[in-house]
């Protein structure tokens, strides 16, 4: 129940930083990657804020042993630089410059411009469970 | 507050959003022990992805993070938002960040805001990755004359 009020209460504030910020315009965040042309610089704001908070985060997290609301860590422990990570970016990338959308902006965009962003999340639905048929085996 | 040659970029929004969403993965983190990454909660709560968090708690994240927006929208009036012109654009792009992200592991939040500040090498390689392929695609785009 803890960490679901938790897990309630940061998507919340993810979902309305992403509003605050600007990041829910595609123009805004293909304005971004627009470095040679008419380039916008609000994403790197937008990162900036966020970073610095979470650097502060992680250097608190080395001091504690376990979460405030569950007895263990879960955190990604790879550290392998292979194809799949570098491969699945460049796609990732091309498909965020093509659309100005990203996964977070456009589930949050599914409350306010559902009609124009609708294809967009159902196509990146189909994408991952294409992932899942193509590449994870079980 | 506008910044000199930039005038349509909105610095102050875009660190008081980019705190909000650095707090928010500081909470997922420190409180229970996640990374916030989209992607990944988006797999999950769909039932596309069988590993990661317990399925209620990706669901919860998702239907917040649109309740996050709604309030903004609601509060402010509006969110201004201008979509790819041709649907070809919003499909091929979709397609592409779903298979990417998930091959990749993550995406802009995961690895960008959560890997990043964490220093880890494979998030770091890989936020210069898309971002590098970003900025590669919009410049193509333009000089096909698809610039939007």
């Amino acid at each position: 129940m803890r960490q679901h009020l938790l897990t309630l209460v940061a998507g919340a504030l993810f979902g309305g930083g992403l509003a605050i910020s600007g990041m829910m315009d595609p123009a805004r965040v293909r304005g971004f990657l627009d470095l040679f042309g008419n380039w916008d610089p609000t994403l790197a704001f937008v990162m900036g804020g966020a970073l610095a908070v979470m650097a502060i985060a992680w250097f608190l997290q080395k001091g504690m042993t376990h979460p405030f609301a569950d007895a263990h860590w879960h955190l990604p422990g790879t550290r392998t630089l292979d194809r799949k990570l570098l491969g699945g970016s460049a796609l990732f990338g091309i498909g965020w410059g093509l659309g100005g959308l990203c996964p977070g902006p456009a589930i949050a965009s599914l409350g306010v411009n559902f009609g124009q962003v609708a294809s967009f999340v159902l196509a990146m639905l189909v994408g991952m469970v294409g992932h899942r048929l193509l590449l994870e085996r079980r | 507050m506008t910044i000199p040659g930039f005038e349509h970029a909105q610095p102050l929004e875009g660190l008081v959003g980019g705190l909000m969403i650095g707090l928010a993965a500081a909470i997922m983190l420190l409180g229970i022990g996640r990374i916030a990454g989209v992607s990944g909660l988006t797999a999950r709560a769909t039932g596309i992805a069988d590993s990661g968090p317990p399925r209620s708690l990706a669901v919860t994240f998702v239907i917040a993070l649109v309740a996050g927006a709604v309030l903004v929208e609601l509060v402010t009036g509006t969110i201004e938002a201008r979509f790819p012109p041709e649907l070809w654009m919003l499909v091929a792009a979709g397609l592409c960040v779903g298979f990417g992200t998930r091959m990749g592991s993550g995406c802009t939040s995961g690895h960008g805001v959560c890997g990043m500040s964490r220093l880890s090498q494979r998030s770091i390689s890989a936020t210069l990755t898309f971002m590098g392929a970003g900025i590669a695609t919009v410049a193509v785009m333009n000089a096909l004359g698809k610039g939007w």
